[in-house]
């Protein structure tokens, strides 16, 4: 069967922006195999008929909805599982993040199916998809084919891009779901802890953002005083690996799970440039990097690169660029 | 408690990475070294070891791969496994992450383990998703990315990073748990564990050993085929600027800022 089943991950009444990307590809995927999106949605009493519907609204025809823990995979897994038992979806496609990247490796060891990760474009050809995936650094391409009945893609975050098509509300189909034993064996204790002050870097013009290069969170003031120095409308930023370290707000964390930007400066001090970080800020107009490693990755996508000691460069820039606004 | 480590051997990160043209494949040759996240896994059995809230009877370096893995083992041991289990199989080549994880929890059976660790990534090829494949196999619940892991006999308090903050999970073991790079600074060897490393006991093992079929592993069996590689569409390269004097340096960076108008 030509149909897509697109997982739609929800939080606090809202779909995530991301699995609308995954549904407006799904349906767009759908509609050159002859078959249809479909969506799923997993959850409790928040997931109300309005909200399970509303992937209509990006070119989903049906949504099921399951009554099982949020916010972690194995419950999706069976879920998706007992879907695609029943109904025969021909490929489950994911927008990409932490659980799409868990629910869609379980799913292939569930059913035996082959999983293409990290895809940043999907084509149909001769009634089958096709995935692309860059790899090595972003420096090649490869082509997925899938020989499997079913075949799963999980996208690289912000791959895919949400549309509205002007659907109709989606059919909600309720699925009862038995939860395998092992994923009975995990509980959400807490979720979406916000750690740290509460930063707004997505309306920013300027952004400096500081990574492990830093080389401690004192470092930090260093990054801070520079993008005080442009003034106006610009903040702070920093890499996954700063902000798991304690070193930065949360609010501040680019790429990931964290937030998506473009300004028009994008200043990189000490980060090497991984693609989790990449994907999330190379919309931006100009990017600047410092970096002593002449072979950071980020050298390959920024417009300005500086190969040097940030300790010794940041401080006089901040100088130069206080003195150019006072003069 | 019993933990298996899976580490993986991969690309030496200052070698340069290609595709072989004739399998769309990655080119395994050349220098290699154990994956990096991988030594955080490790870390993290050391420190449950020597934490003191479980007793843990043996920590065990479990990877898949060709005869040249065994130095990644060596490595695993150096860094604190008591031992290693090695994989290694011709019918194995070219399996496609399925496929591996299969044939990982496969050889995992054999250890009967309380908790499987690994690290989140490998430097070279799939991403994040090796974890969950095994859990499934296994039957065992499983989480991604923690990094923080607090363990009593019976279960892990785990902290991650998710799509909506940090989110603190529960799990009963037995578990598989892949660590993130920020859940610890691992240890360097010292000089006499990088010595006695290749005296600890390692186990090689085939796939009849392990019970895997062998109908579900390799290039041809996988079920997801790398088909081809292509460039990606060409970005114009950025201008670099080499740091010798600072101050000169600084100058150009303003300069190539004014220009554009950003200051």
């Amino acid at each position: 069967v030509p149909d897509i089943l697109v997982y739609a991950l929800h939080y606090e009444g809202a779909i995530n922006k991301n699995s609308l990307g995954a549904v407006s590809e799904g349906a767009r995927l759908a509609s050159e195999l002859g078959g249809e999106c479909h969506a799923i949605v997993v959850g409790g009493d928040d997931l109300t008929d309005d909200l399970a519907s509303s992937v209509g609204a990006y070119g989903a025809t049906k949504v099921y909805r399951a009554s099982a823990p949020e916010g972690l995979a194995q419950p999706v897994v069976d879920a998706m599982a007992k879907v695609i038992a029943d109904d025969g979806h021909g490929y489950a496609l994911f927008g990409g993040g932490l659980l799409g990247f868990e629910v869609g490796a379980g799913l292939a060891a569930r059913l035996g199916a082959g999983v293409a990760m990290e895809v940043t474009a999907v084509r149909a050809e001769g009634g089958k998809l096709i995935a692309e995936r860059p790899i090595l650094g972003d420096s090649a391409i490869s082509e997925i084919n899938f020989r499997s009945d079913v075949g799963i893609i999980i996208g690289r975050l912000n791959a895919f891009e949400s549309k509205e098509s002007g659907g109709a509300a989606a059919t909600v189909q309720d699925v009862d779901v038995e939860l395998s034993p092992h994923a009975q064996q995990a509980t959400m204790v807490q979720r979406g802890e916000q750690r740290g002050a509460d930063v707004d870097i997505e309306g920013a013009d300027v952004l400096v953002a500081g990574g492990r290069g830093l080389g401690k969170a004192e470092g930090f003031e260093l990054v801070e005083e520079l993008a005080k120095a442009f003034g106006g409308n610009s903040a702070v930023a920093a890499t996954r690996a700063v902000v798991d370290a304690g070193w930065y707000p949360y609010a501040a964390q680019i790429g990931q799970t964290g937030k998506t930007v473009a300004p028009k400066l994008y200043l990189a001090a000490g980060i090497s440039g991984a693609i989790q970080h990449k994907v999330g800020m190379q919309s931006s107009e100009n990017i600047v990097a410092i970096n002593k490693d002449a072979n950071a990755p980020i050298f390959e996508f920024s417009d300005l690169g500086v190969v040097g000691d940030l300790n010794k460069i940041v401080p006089k820039l901040t100088e130069a660029i206080k003195a150019k606004k006072g003069g | 408690v019993k933990i298996c480590v899976l580490v993986k051997e991969v690309p030496d990160a200052a070698v340069q990475k290609r595709i072989d043209a004739s399998t769309g494949r990655m080119d395994r040759s050349g220098e290699k070294n154990l994956n990096p996240y991988d030594t955080h896994a490790i870390e993290a059995a050391m420190q449950i070891k020597e934490g003191g809230n479980v007793e843990v009877e043996e920590i065990v370096a479990v990877t898949m791969g060709p005869e040249s893995a065994v130095r990644a083992l060596h490595k695993a041991v150096s860094l604190g496994a008591d031992r290693s289990v090695h994989l290694t199989d011709p019918a194995l080549a070219g399996s496609d992450v399925a496929a591996t994880g299969y044939a990982l929890a496969q050889t995992l059976k054999r250890e009967s383990p309380d908790l499987v660790l690994l690290g989140q990534q490998s430097d070279d090829g799939e991403c994040y998703t090796i974890g969950a494949v095994v859990a499934e196999h296994l039957q065992m619940p499983s989480l991604t990315q923690v990094i923080k892991m607090d363990v009593d006999s019976e279960k892990l308090r785990c902290e991650r990073q998710a799509e909506y903050g940090y989110d603190t999970v529960e799990v009963r073991l037995p578990a598989v748990i892949s660590v993130g790079d920020a859940i610890n600074e691992p240890r360097y060897p010292s000089l006499k564990a990088i010595m006695g490393a290749k005296k600890k006991p390692l186990d090689t093992v085939a796939t009849g050993d392990a019970d895997i079929d062998a109908s579900r592993v390799g290039g041809d069996n996988s079920a997801a085929q790398w088909t081809s590689s292509k460039a990606p569409p060409e970005k114009s390269a950025g201008t670099i600027i080499e740091d010798e004097d600072t101050n000169e340096t600084v100058d150009k960076i303003v300069a190539w800022l004014d220009e554009r108008k950003l200051i």
